[in-house]
This record gives structure tokens, sequence and C-alpha cells, in this order.
């Protein structure tokens, strides 16, 4: 298998524009600034790429539905605010190749006719944004950024943008209204962006990961991307594996690949002494595995579907027999209790109630009748199902209610998490609350007078 | 209080950053950031300044600046220790981490050190969980950490300003 996202990451000084270039870098910019633009975009459409960031929408399509007639300037902007727990595969792309990056999007810009590009970096990447902005350096000096790049008479210029901490920047609105200067709080849409983006006019969002595969598309063909992966999930993915293994890194494989080889191969298996109890397949939003599922499970979009949970960023934690599931989802529940945008008040409310609930359980506080109380709040923050569905609730669409309960899908990132985690690890739950002692000591982040202690936003 | 910035910082700021949006408001994280890389932090002055150069209501310019965690309103210790405290940190052992540094500064979460060299904070997954248990320091990443590996960056930070033994992580 050809690597696509990942083929220079071992060579030295591969940050560098002339390793890139020795490489047959910004070859493939060359070749596509001589194509026609829409040949670019129907090339990435039938290649089938879809979104690495976690959604998972067909990348090529998303980019026909750009407003073209608004007479608006059209803006893209690559979402490097990477933060879903258990994911830093765009991390190590920022790292080691960001001139892949860079010849991606001007490609891409060139596609769907834009002339200013942003990248929205997560603030905590300091050094990755010195890279990026090194790396534009470079080829603004060799002259694939600026006016008229190559004599093809396209102007691109791309700016590396900074965030500041805020997980919710990784959602797209959310990440327009960081880049237009405001709280980096999410839009309801639609409109979507496509129509009415940053500064309201027509704007592209898209991952780190899945621009950085469109060089390689456009050089070697959509048919050979879709030979790679699952018919539905074509091409190749950057997992990232956490947690006890020996190994733990980024690795880059087909669509489809077994999770359990990914991490008994790839990973190098579980540490001396470890079984595993659970893992989490596609960063911490994503409903878990037990380990029956971990040996049956397939790492594409519809396989991970089909067993109620998903692909997500592809980021893979595995949860050693020693961690106590109520601790993972307490730790959980604070993390999204803690970055909530608050604008809507179901996920405002609900998760601090749902983070403060799970504290004093596993801080051995939990009181009978806990978990029913977590599934109901869960029920009030998740947009498709109201009703109680026993295996899979974070499944079932819901006719009566139908739509979302909050503007963007932060809440049901945190409601299918938790759902999942009752259910397959219910005696974890009952055991807790079983041996609870109403005076054990309340936890320490928690303060009784006030019942949001971890909202800070 | 008055706020002063260096010419240089000023000049970046108005020759260079603004210039790179289509709407100046757009810049607010850019120079909320060159403030911070100045000051260390960013008082109510630096906000004042910032509201004013962008032409910006000052409230704004707080509700963004408070909207974000890495924004410090009140000075910190020369190195800001921020332990990743989520899920894959949490799995391979980052309380012992954080009991570590707060047992040899005598410090608790959020506080800084007497002699004001060592801020710790306990931060959400800063994306780099092949390396946990980890921690930001200023820049730079470090680990997978152990209590003994904290001991010895925290002894060389004190001594030397750096670390030399301990490699830092990208």
């Amino acid at each position: 298998m050809p690597l696509v996202i990942t083929r220079n990451f071992g060579r030295e000084n591969s940050r560098s524009i002339d390793v890139y270039r020795e490489n047959g870098g910004y070859e493939t910019l060359t070749k596509s600034l001589e194509m026609e633009p829409s040949a670019i975009i129907d090339e990435v459409k039938n290649s089938g790429l879809r979104g690495r960031g976690g959604a998972g929408f067909p990348t090529g399509v998303k980019w026909t539905f750009l407003d073209t007639k608004s007479g608006n300037p059209i803006y893209f902007c690559v979402n490097a605010d990477e933060s879903e727990p258990g994911t830093f595969k765009d991390r190590h792309i920022m790292n080691s190749d960001p001139h892949l990056l860079l010849e991606g999007i001007i490609i891409s810009c060139f596609a769907v006719g834009c002339h200013k590009a942003f990248v929205y970096c997560r603030g905590e990447f300091h050094r990755q944004i010195e890279f990026m902005w090194n790396a534009v350096e470079e080829a603004k000096a060799a002259g694939f950024i600026g006016k008229n790049i190559l004599g093809s008479g396209f102007d691109i210029d791309i700016v590396i943008h900074k965030g500041a901490g805020a997980y919710i920047c990784g959602e797209e609105t959310g990440l327009l209204s960081s880049l237009e200067g405001n709280k980096g709080q999410p839009r309801i849409k639609p409109p979507f962006p496509a129509i009415k983006g940053l500064y309201d006019c027509p704007t592209v969002v898209n991952n780190v990961e899945t621009i950085c595969a469109v060089p390689w598309i456009i050089e070697n063909g959509a048919e050979a991307y879709t030979a790679m992966g699952t018919e539905r999930s074509p091409g190749t993915k950057v997992f990232c594996v956490s947690g006890p293994v020996k190994n733990p890194n980024f690795f880059e494989v087909e669509l489809g690949y077994p999770l359990i080889d990914l991490i008994n191969n790839e990973a190098g298996g579980l540490r001396d002494g470890v079984e595993l109890k659970a893992c989490i397949p596609g960063g911490s939003s994503m409903p878990i595995l037990t380990p029956e599922e971990v040996a049956e499970a397939k790492m594409d979009y519809e396989a991970l579907n089909a067993m109620g949970t998903f692909l997500g960023s592809g980021g893979v934690v595995v949860v050693p027999h020693t961690m106590s599931i109520v601790s993972l989802l307490r730790n959980l529940a604070s993390f999204y209790a803690h970055e909530s945008c608050g604008q809507c008040t179901p996920c405002r409310e609900g998760s601090g109630w749902i983070a403060k609930i799970l504290q004093n359980i596993d801080a051995g506080r939990g009181r009978p009748g806990d978990i029913e109380l977590l599934h109901d709040l869960c029920d009030n923050m998740r947009g498709w199902a109201h009703k109680f569905h026993p295996i899979q609730p974070w499944l079932q669409k819901d006719e009566g209610m139908g739509g979302s309960k909050t503007i963007c899908v932060f809440s049901d990132a945190l409601a299918w998490p938790v759902q999942s985690y009752l259910i397959k690890f219910r005696h974890e739950f009952e055991e807790a609350i079983a041996n609870a002692n109403p005076s054990a000591a309340v936890p320490a982040d928690i303060s009784e007078k006030t019942p949001f202690t971890v909202l800070n936003h | 209080m008055s706020f002063e910035l260096s010419q240089e910082t000023q000049t970046r700021i108005n020759e260079e950053i603004i210039p790179l949006y289509p709407r100046k408001k757009s810049a607010i994280l850019p120079v909320l950031w060159e403030i911070q890389e100045e000051h260390g932090h960013i008082s109510r002055e630096g906000m004042l300044y910032t509201a004013e150069i962008l032409e910006l209501p000052a409230a704004h310019v707080f509700g963004v600046l408070t909207f974000y965690t890495m924004f410090e309103q009140e000075p910190i210790g020369k190195f800001h220790l921020q332990v990743c405290k989520t899920a894959s940190c949490e799995i391979m052992g980052c309380k012992g981490i954080t009991q570590k540094i707060k047992d040899k500064l005598g410090i608790g979460t959020g506080e800084t050190s007497e002699d004001e060299l060592f801020t710790l904070t306990e931060v959400e997954c800063l994306a780099a969980c092949e390396i946990a248990p980890m921690m930001q320091v200023n820049k730079d990443n470090f680990g997978p950490l152990t209590p003994e590996i904290v001991d010895v960056i925290l002894d060389e930070l004190k001594e030397h300003g750096e670390t030399k033994t301990t490699k830092r992580c990208l």
C-alpha cells in the first residue's frame, strides 16, 4: 500500500522545501495549474475522499456546494485545531511535512477559485505554527505562494492563524467565529459555510489530513485512491493509538483495517501485564467498544457505524483492565463540561450536571437512580432520540423530535460516550453506587454551593 | 498605569499582522498573543490597547480574552507547567505527575511558586497522547513522563533555565 499522507515523514529534514521538492513535492501543483479547476474537483469527488476531522463528509461534494455566484470572495479554512482527546495526527503532519499541507491547500484553492486561505491552528501548537510559517515563507520565496504563481495567473495567499485554547473552535462554524475575531461559538446551520461562512462569504472548511490527501489523488488519479480501503470508505487514514500499548504512535493504514491488528501489530500490542478492558475507536466523543467488539471492528466509516460507533478523528484510546470506566467517563465528562461554549442550555447545563454526577459517583458519593438520571440528561442533550433504547440509543433516529436540540453536535458528542459507557459497563457504575459512602469527602473539583464549578467559558 | 509595548512589536502588529486579515477584528487573537509574548500576561491596559488599535469595544475584547483558556490576566511564573489531564494521560498516570510537581514545588494547581519560576496548570488534551503522560513547558512538550523525569526537568529548569538531559518532543 502506498503511503498518501506520511510518505515523507521519515526523511531527514522533511520539513524543508528542498527535501520536499527532491521527492517530487510541488510537481503536482505544477500539473494541477494546467488542469481545469472543475477537473480537479471531479477527481477529488471521484476519489471518494471523506473528511478526516470527524464528520466524514465527502470532500469533493462539499466543494461543489460553494456559492460561486454570490460575487463574494471565496475563503478556504484548514481546520488544524486538533483537540479531540486521543488524536494527534495533524500535529505530526505539521511537524514532519508542512509543505504537503501547503501544496494541498494551493491545489484545493485553485480548484475552488479561492485566493485567501487560513490555517487555524490550536494555540498549544506553538512549534507547529512556527514550522507552518517557515514553510509559507519558503513557498513564497520559491514562487508557489503569491501573485501569479508559476506564471499561471493564479494568486494565492496563506495565513497561519493561532487559536488560544478552546476545543469548540474545532467545530467548523466555531472556527469561523473565532477567525472573525469573536468568541469561538458555533452558528446555526443552515446557512452552511459553503454559502455563508467566513465574513458571510462562501467558505470551505477542511481538516489538515483531508487536504494532505489531495496532492496524491491528483498525482495518481482517483482510481488509484479508490483501489485502497473499502468501497464506501476509500483510501488511507492516519490512526492514532494511545494508552498502554508498546508503541503508542500514529499509523497510516487502509480504511477497513482491523482494529485488533492496529493495536497488536502497528502499536506493538498491549504492554506486559495489561489486559484490554475497552477501546475508544475514534476520539473521545465516540461510543466505546468492548474487547469482543474490538476483535471484530474494522476501521472504516460504515463498519464502525454498524457497530454503533463512529470512525471520528481516528484517535484510538486503549483502556487497560486497571482503569475504572467510571473514572474514565468522569474524566471525559469534566473535559466536555469545561469545553462547552455555553450558548445552548441543554449542553451548558447538561454537561455540567453530568460531570458533577460522575465526579460524585467516582468519589464514592453516588446515589441510587444516578444511572437513570444520567440517561435522562443525555436524552435531553442528544439530537436524535428521546426515547430510551436499551442497546444503542445514540443511533436511534427519533420520529417525533428529529433534528438537533443544540446549535452544534457538541452535546451529542458527550451524550454518545456517556450512554455507551453506562450501557456497556453498567456493572461498574452499579458497583460504585452500591459501595458508595454518603459521608465520603466531596471531590476537590466540586463545590457544593455552585452547581457548575468546572465551567470556565 | 500606562501600557507600554516595544516599538518592534507595535510595528509588527500594524505592518505585518493586521494586514494579513480582510477585516481588522480578525487580528484580535494575534494581537493578544503579541502582548502576552512581551508581557507574559494581558493586563487591563493591554486589553484596552487591543480594543483601541482594532477599533473594537473594550467589552468585546474582554469577552474574547476570557473565552480562551490560554490568555493569562495575571503574571505567571517563568516556566508554565501545563500538565495534560485528559483521557490517555489519566490512563497513563498524569495524577502522579501533577502530585510530584505539587509536592516538589509546594504549590497547588493554578498557583505560582514563591520564587516566581513555576506556575502549575492542569489542562485539557494537548494532542500529544502518544507521549502520555505529558506536559507542555512554555512552548515545548515533554513526555512520556515519570515522577523521576519530572524531578530532573524541574531541577534543570531551575538551575540552567533549560532542560539539558530531557529531550523536548515536538
